[in-house]
């Protein structure tokens, strides 16, 4: 109970934090963030952007290793933890989406532009369509669990391309691509210690946050598959 | 030797029938000509002929290479086949038959092309054919993997492409993007980086399939 609360608490700072301290030209109080050249207001969005879409390739981690995981064991249980992770990651890719277009309509001018990271979180979303797509079609349990796996690992196999090798042979307007000179990788060097503490207290609040809801997630479908059965015998 | 058998089994069974090769040519068609109905009058630049080329490959494909494993579920003879060949030779037989069929129907695609639209001038033929030769052996791998699962989730035809477009995404984009160079005229030594990626698709997709394929298989 006592990590709820405090998990309450932390989200509330960074919520508050990452929306209300003052960007300034050159900080001096610890509350105030560094202006960076080529993002200025528009840098706000990392507390919240960054963790979505760093909890959507979380997810589909998740979903994979459980899905190798049912595959060596055939243990129906190991399904439905990936079933759960799935769709939290469905709903931050999402997310991710959103407020990646959201903002890029303020900092690119167009709500969506083909950059390279937006191609890969297009082809994330598309992949985990496809996979509820196949889920959806298949009545029997077992022949669910072991296609729609061999599904999440062949998928997972097409990840690195695109989010290691895409973005840096195709230019692009995301922050931190090939061809970026005003921004550049900025988690490492154009953060102060204030902005990247409430960064990575924001990935570390979200994270807690995501597994809190897998677990719910995970009951919630055994549950129903008990109700389901006990309903099923009369 | 099993798997060159079970390629001539499909090999026979299609010229029997010649249920794909009829539909994938009359897919090509009609794919072709409503891109030109479609450009009508209009000229369009040379970059963009490239991938509306990788637009016919990939739905010609998909039209057509879902067959080699529906059609066991269809006539009842998978559990057959189950019984006299282990999973790994299934598939390097319906692999070999697979892409015996993709590089046909793209050898046709691109000698239509190249007829029909006049922009599209390869300039660099050896960073073309390197290309070719890979995206293709990339595109009959995954696809004949995705069919597989397709023919065990009850051959839901809808369901090959959208299952396909994503393992076929980056495949496809880094194609597109060796098109368009080898329409430029950029020489192979400026895209060795590319043709790294599609070969490092092909290899992972090949190992993949062949290690995930006994679970698809086997009921």
């Amino acid at each position: 109970m006592i990590w709820k609360i405090f998990l309450f608490l932390l989200l509330c700072f960074v919520s508050v934090a990452g929306i209300a301290f003052p960007i300034v030209q050159s900080p001096k109080e610890w509350y105030e963030f560094p202006f960076i050249v080529g993002l200025e207001q528009n840098a706000k969005i990392i507390f919240f952007h960054v963790p979505t879409a760093w909890l959507t390739v979380v997810a589909f981690l998740m979903s994979t290793v459980f899905s190798v995981q049912y595959l060596r064991t055939k243990n129906l249980d190991y399904d439905a933890k990936s079933y759960a992770a799935a769709q939290l990651g469905m709903i931050f890719c999402i997310l991710a989406t959103v407020t990646g277009s959201v903002w890029s309509k303020f900092a690119w001018g167009s709500f969506w532009s083909w950059d390279p990271r937006q191609t890969s979180i297009f082809a994330l979303l598309l992949i985990y369509g496809a996979w509820f797509a196949l889920r959806s079609a298949i009545e029997s349990e077992d022949k669910k669990a072991t296609l729609s796996s061999v599904y999440s690992i062949i998928a997972f196999l097409t990840v690195p391309f695109f989010i290691f090798i895409m973005p840096r042979i195709m230019t692009g307007l995301h922050p931190g691509s090939a061809d970026d000179t005003n921004a550049g990788p900025i988690v490492d060097f154009k953060m102060n210690s204030s902005m990247q503490l409430i960064f990575f207290l924001s990935m570390i609040g979200f994270t807690i946050l995501y597994f809190w809801m897998w677990n719910l997630g995970y009951k919630s479908i055994i549950l129903s598959e008990k109700i389901n059965k006990q309903l099923t015998r009369g | 030797m099993k798997s060159y058998a079970l390629f001539q089994k499909d090999f026979h069974s299609e010229l029997r029938t010649r249920y794909a090769i009829n539909s994938l040519a009359m897919f090509i068609i009609v794919a072709i000509s409503v891109i030109l109905f479609s450009i009508g009058n209009e000229n369009i630049s040379p970059s963009l002929t490239g991938g509306l080329f990788w637009v016919v490959i990939f739905f010609s494909a998909m039209s057509g290479l879902s067959r080699a494993f529906v059609s066991e579920e269809e006539r009842g003879t998978s559990l057959t086949l189950q019984l006299i060949a282990s999973p790994a030779t299934v598939f390097t037989g319906k692999l070999l038959f697979n892409m015996i069929l993709v590089f046909l129907m793209n050898i046709v695609i691109t000698l239509l092309y190249s007829m029909l639209f006049a922009e599209f001038i390869i300039q660099n033929y050896l960073l073309f054919f390197l290309t070719f030769v890979l995206g293709n052996i990339g595109i009959a791998i995954s696809s004949t993997l995705i069919a597989a699962i397709i023919a065990k989730a009850g051959s839901k035809g809808t369901l090959y492409p959208v299952l396909s477009f994503p393992i076929l995404l980056p495949l496809i984009l880094t194609s597109v993007q060796l098109t368009s160079f080898s329409i430029d005229g950029i020489p192979i030594s400026e895209a060795v980086f590319e043709l790294a990626i599609v070969l490092c698709y092909d290899i992972i997709m090949i190992s993949a399939a062949y290690m995930l394929f006994d679970f698809i298989w086997k009921d």
